[in-house]
């Protein structure tokens, strides 16, 4: 059963990336990518991470999707076939890679991986948010501040190449 | 309640460029534009504080320390990089403050965004776990996209930052999508993890192999290897030259620095895996970054591909190692790696330092032709970029010499004699294109045409700069033993 959840959210998420690229309307692309942030979110219940799930659902979903929606509106964006010329040497790269992938890990087999240190024990006695809040400012703290460093650096990057006057001009 | 108050302190040195980074973002709306330079003295300071700490400890220098639950580790391997990329960052500094006056780009944000770009390199190079590597590489590029794109002005520079940014974001997802692949197989991140899981399971996992080709595809990017440098020659054109300078020089040095450590320390047991793949890697990047920079005409362009080029040669000594017999010869690629990134620092800052401060009529004289008769108009500055010529071709006494020495040395000792003996003849090639702007400044004469003629404008930092580098280049060229002693100490134990 969770094999077949799996494998449905797997495809779709594939097939959803796919057309986010590939549709030349950036509105139906935006809306693939919908379709592709909520089954990402159904395969993290899928695998007990409820808490993520609904963060991607709020954020991804929610906040990140509309704002594309807005950019991809207010431009008034044309569709643009400038970016397709190249899809036939694209598929056939992206086929034999993934053909050999597959391949690969069919013909050779592999051992049952190791169990990850946070087994489900430690996450339903805690609860999900807990113990995802425990291993973020305890264990993961430093990488935790350094990812809201590269926030912070997003965000004054887009403020100077955005505003109007340049150096000299105003002096 | 656990206190961090120990682990705060192995990270000071981050801590202080951080601070200072986050300080004159504040404080540059607060200054006129005149003063702008107060905020680098400002930087510069920060760095000569950290130089102070990570210098202090170099009597120490192999001592380990780890830091926040073993993500973090100050080994001698991170502190002869940091010492490396703090020097590089201050000489880009001094460099940029004529280059942003004559460029009419007086914001102070740039320093703050080398500040910023400094701290991702360092939380690379300390980074002892995937998870922090990949954070640091991405605070790292995400201040470069930025600063590529600082020229507003020039439809080139915002060309150069989109492009960089978008291929980045690709191959940090190549980056990511192996290092997940590799959590799956190993059951953690940290590099000591990986590294034990390997140990304990063998290799013939074949997710490990697909892994470890995303991860060297996703630092080859980086590192501007071919197949992987498409981006390199327009990005370096188009961005600011003091950025080129910083992105050729710091950001090369720092994705090698956790590329090692990734390979060396995590994927030490698939030595004999990655060598081959390297090795293909090395011969194709010598083979196209030096035939392709023959025929360029723009210096920043040639400068590119000779810098695609140099990552060839850099990546011989990692081949060198992971083929290596015994202790010694790993130790010795690896040191010869780190010797050649840091000899090579000196002499693309100081081409990149001329090649900014070269003005005609208030414009950057980016064509290889500009530098016509220098010679006879600047026989000083024509004379600085003979030497940087010279030693990015790697004629000896020259520290580039002695770089591409020691990594064909390794080479041989490593019983890869014909890869030494193919570099050599790549690196003979090489020398036609450096040469060739030798030739073009000391026996070409201007066009008389062409009406304002090409000048190095020169000013005190850049003077300081062009010493620093030619100091560099030549004292390394004829003594380097204090360089290939501190390489040989640092150097990370390869199993």
């Amino acid at each position: 059963m969770e094999q077949l959840f799996f494998f449905y959210f797997a495809a779709v998420i594939a097939v959803a990336s796919v057309l986010v690229v590939a549709l030349r309307n950036p509105i139906y692309s935006a809306l693939s990518l919908l379709i592709m942030f909520f089954h990402v979110a159904g395969l993290y219940v899928s695998l007990r991470a409820e808490f993520l799930a609904a963060v991607q659902v709020i954020v991804y979903a929610g906040a990140i999707l509309v704002l594309y929606l807005f950019v991809v509106m207010l431009l008034n964006l044309k569709q643009d076939d400038r970016y397709h010329r190249q899809w036939p040497v694209a598929g056939v790269v992206g086929l034999t890679l993934a053909v050999e992938a597959v391949m690969l890990t069919l013909l050779k087999g592999r051992a049952i991986p190791p169990a990850p240190a946070n087994t489900n024990e430690t996450v339903e006695g805690l609860g999900n948010t807990e113990a995802l809040g425990d291993a973020l400012y305890s264990t993961y703290l430093f990488p935790f501040e350094v990812a809201s460093l590269i926030l912070l650096v997003a965000m004054i990057g887009a403020i100077i190449l955005a505003k109007k006057d340049i150096g000299g001009s105003e002096a | 309640m656990t206190s961090y108050g120990a682990d705060l302190l192995v990270i000071l040195p981050e801590l202080i460029v951080v601070g200072a980074a986050c300080l004159l973002l504040v404080l540059e709306p607060l200054t006129p534009p005149s003063r702008k330079e107060l905020l680098a003295w400002l930087s510069l300071g920060a760095l000569a504080l950290c130089i102070g700490l990570t210098g202090g400890q170099i009597s120490v220098l192999n001592l380990r320390v780890s830091a926040f639950s073993d993500l973090v580790v100050v080994d001698g391997y991170a502190r002869f990089w940091k010492l490396l990329l703090y020097g590089v960052t201050g000489l880009t500094i001094l460099m940029s403050l004529p280059y942003l006056k004559a460029e009419r780009l007086q914001l102070g944000e740039y320093y703050g965004f080398i500040l910023l770009a400094l701290s991702g390199m360092m939380v690379m190079v300390s980074g002892a776990d995937l998870l922090t590597i990949y954070l640091g590489t991405e605070l790292m590029s995400l201040s470069l996209y930025v600063m590529a794109g600082l020229k507003r002005s020039s439809p080139r520079s915002l060309e150069a930052s989109a492009k960089y940014f978008v291929l980045g974001a690709f191959s940090s997802g190549l980056l990511l999508y192996g290092i997940s692949l590799l959590y799956g197989v190993a059951g953690g991140t940290k590099l000591g993890a990986v590294a034990a899981a390997i140990g304990s399971r063998g290799f013939d996992d074949p997710l490990l192999l697909i892994a470890t080709i995303l991860l060297a595809a996703g630092f080859g990017f980086k590192l501007a290897v071919v197949p992987f440098h498409m981006w390199t020659p327009d990005v370096y054109q188009g961005a600011p030259t003091s950025v080129t300078a910083f992105m050729a020089v710091a950001s090369k040095a720092a994705s090698f620095a956790a590329f090692l450590r990734v390979f060396v320390e995590g994927l030490g047991g698939l030595k004999a895996d990655w060598s081959n793949l390297f090795l293909l890697l090395c011969l194709v990047t010598l083979i196209l970054g030096n035939l392709v920079a023959i025929v360029q005409t723009n210096i920043k362009r040639m400068l590119a591909y000779s810098s695609i080029a140099h990552a060839g040669y850099a990546l011989i000594g990692l081949v060198a190692a992971g083929r290596g017999m015994g202790e010694s010869g790993g130790a010795s690629g690896l040191a010869s790696v780190m010797l050649y990134l840091a000899l090579y620092a000196f002499m693309t800052l100081g081409a990149f330092a001329v090649i900014g401060m070269f003005r005609k009529g208030g414009l950057e004289g980016e064509d290889i032709e500009d530098f016509a008769g220098l010679a006879k108009r600047q026989p000083l500055a024509a004379f600085l970029m003979l030497v940087f010529m010279v030693s990015l071709a790697g004629i000896p006494p020259t520290a580039g010499f002695i770089g591409k020495f020691y990594v064909f040395m390794a080479a041989v000792e490593a019983g890869l004699a014909w890869l030494a003996v193919v570099a050599l003849i790549f690196a003979a090639i090489s020398a036609y294109y450096y040469m060739r702007v030798v030739m073009v400044m000391y026996m070409r004469e201007p066009d008389p045409s062409a009406g304002e003629v090409p000048q190095l404008v020169a000013s005190p930092a850049l003077t300081v700069v062009l010493a620093c580098a030619v100091a560099g280049v030549i004292l390394f060229g004829l003594f380097p033993n204090p360089l290939v002693s501190l390489a040989l100490q640092s150097v990370l134990p390869l199993k």
